[in-house]
């Protein structure tokens, strides 16, 4: 049997092992990927990201608690945490905060080294979540590297990204700047049981107004009404508010809630067309993605390394631009 | 295609109640460029067997202070065979009289190490390990 027959009879070791394969690019994940493919497509992905310290971990623990209680979900949960630049080496240190999760059968948790990747995920994440909607899982949880900034990745990977924010970060207004905002689904202000949730709420709506008018304003000019229309970022998904939700991590408060609302989310993408315009776009990144690594690496064979270390030094001598020498090179390189 | 990285769980089983010298450990494999999967406090040997499991690691590396080595690391490997992970090496750090050191060795553990242990020992040994 192979190891994607053994994923799709639901063994759970051979799954963790072709997680690895898949993980480091090896033939045989990338044979499994193409086996796997087909029985893709099923699962939500949701993408939890946010500041440094924010409740992440803890949260996507009570989340996925959640979806056993009320659901019944099959939920895997991928946890990204940063690799050092230095060595190459990682502490993966999400777990500690999921220790709830242990025993069930239905949930899998698998920690991932970002290996240089600075989007706040790893080269190779969106490929483990293929794994687990192919092994039927009906969740798929990701959380980012918290860095505070638009982690951008996981706005291409998943339908509904959920953002994490909590009072007493210090500079977390300022990482709020940063676009987060752009590209949050679900607003979460976690830590409400602190001081100044009230005051990072506040915060919150008011740079939710800024970075996504809502669509229909009702304005008085010179004493009559008038109603304005404002221009929408995602114009084409309709007409969706993020909504901001308070939790406490630590006891559950706020999570049926803030499932609740990625529901909604859900539902709301799957009625107004964007479920499918979010996985077109995915996919094509995706594929746009793959043919421009296989068209530089046949480029480079096709090319003797002489030919571009020759131009390279052309360039160094400024005897050619670098858009000349690429311009030459990819003449000889089409020989 | 990315180099295969040494994967390791570094679990502190047992009731004791904290994990400075296990977090030391965890870091000093960081720096040595392997990927540690930390589980934190109090881990039931059933815990870190199925984190050992989820994470695919190469190895599994337990703190242990609290004297309760002769019952959890016999646990703990028995659960990893079941399991098909009899090829996980296990590593043990921690206060453990000499005279049990060989029966640990026996019943399957790759390394014993005491509070005075050089991390770059453990580290070669643990590389040592994996490469087989
Ligand atoms: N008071 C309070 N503390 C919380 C709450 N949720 C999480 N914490 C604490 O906040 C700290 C960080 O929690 P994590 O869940 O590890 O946060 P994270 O965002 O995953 O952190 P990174 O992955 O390191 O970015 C821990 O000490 C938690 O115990 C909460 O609701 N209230
Ligand atoms: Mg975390």
């Amino acid at each position: 049997m192979t190891l994607s027959q053994a994923i799709l009879n639901g063994e759970r070791l051979a799954l963790a092992r072709l997680l690895t394969q898949v993980e480091n690019d090896t033939p045989q994940g990338r044979a499994a990927l193409i086996e796997l493919f087909p029985h893709t497509g099923k699962a939500h992905l949701v993408g939890v990201t946010g500041s440094p310290g924010a409740g992440k971990s803890s949260l996507v623990n009570q989340l996925a608690l959640q979806y056993r209680k009320s659901q019944e979900k099959r939920v895997a949960i991928i946890a990204v945490d940063p690799s050092s630049p230095f060595t190459g080496g990682a502490v993966l240190g999400d777990r500690v905060r999921m220790r709830d999760l242990f025993g069930d059968p239905n949930i899998f948790i698998r920690s991932m080294a970002s290996r240089g990747s600075l989007g706040g995920l790893a080269q190779t994440t969106a490929n483990l979540v293929q794994v687990f909607d192919a092994a039927g899982f009906d969740v798929v949880i990701v959380e980012t590297v918290g860095a505070g900034q638009s982690e951008v990745d996981i706005v291409r990977l998943a339908h509904t990204t959920v953002v994490v924010e909590a009072p007493g970060l210090g500079d977390d207004i300022q990482a709020l700047k940063a676009g987060i905002m752009e590209i949050a689904d679900v607003l979460v202000v976690n830590k409400a049981d602190r001081p100044g949730v009230e005051n990072t709420e506040k915060a919150l709506k008011s740079m939710l107004e800024l970075s996504r008018p809502t669509t229909k304003r009702t304005l008085k000019h010179h004493g009559t009404e008038m109603t304005v229309f404002a221009p929408q970022e995602k114009a084409e998904d309709g007409v969706w508010t993020p909504p901001i939700q308070r939790t406490i991590a630590f006891d559950g408060t706020g999570v049926p809630e803030l499932l609740e609302a990625i529901e909604r989310h859900a539902d709301y993408l799957r009625q107004s067309g964007g479920w499918q315009r979010r996985e077109r776009a995915r996919l094509d990144v995706e594929l746009q993605t793959l043919i421009r690594a296989e068209l530089l690496t046949r480029f480079r064979e096709a090319l003797s390394a002489q030919a571009y270390e020759k131009a390279l030094e052309d360039v160094v001598e400024r005897k050619m631009s670098p858009w000349q020498a690429a311009q030459t090179l990819l003449k000889e390189g089409a020989r | 295609m990315t180099d295969k990285k040494i994967r390791v769980l570094v679990a502190k089983p047992g009731l004791d109640g904290h994990d400075r010298g296990a977090k030391v450990i965890a870091r000093a494999l960081r720096d040595a460029g392997m990927e540690v999967i930390y589980t934190g406090l109090r881990q039931t040997p059933e815990m870190i067997a199925e984190a050992a499991l989820q994470e695919d690691v190469d190895v599994v590396g337990l703190s242990v202070l609290s004297g309760a080595h002769m019952a959890l690391a016999p646990r703990i490997v028995e659960l990893l065979r079941a399991n098909g992970q009899a090829d996980v090496k296990i590593f043990l750090g921690g206060i453990i009289p000499d005279e049990d050191w060989a029966r640990l060795k026996e019943i399957g553990v790759s390394g014993v190490y005491g509070p005075g242990a050089n991390t770059e020992d453990i580290i070669r040994d643990i590389k040592a390990a994996v490469a087989g």
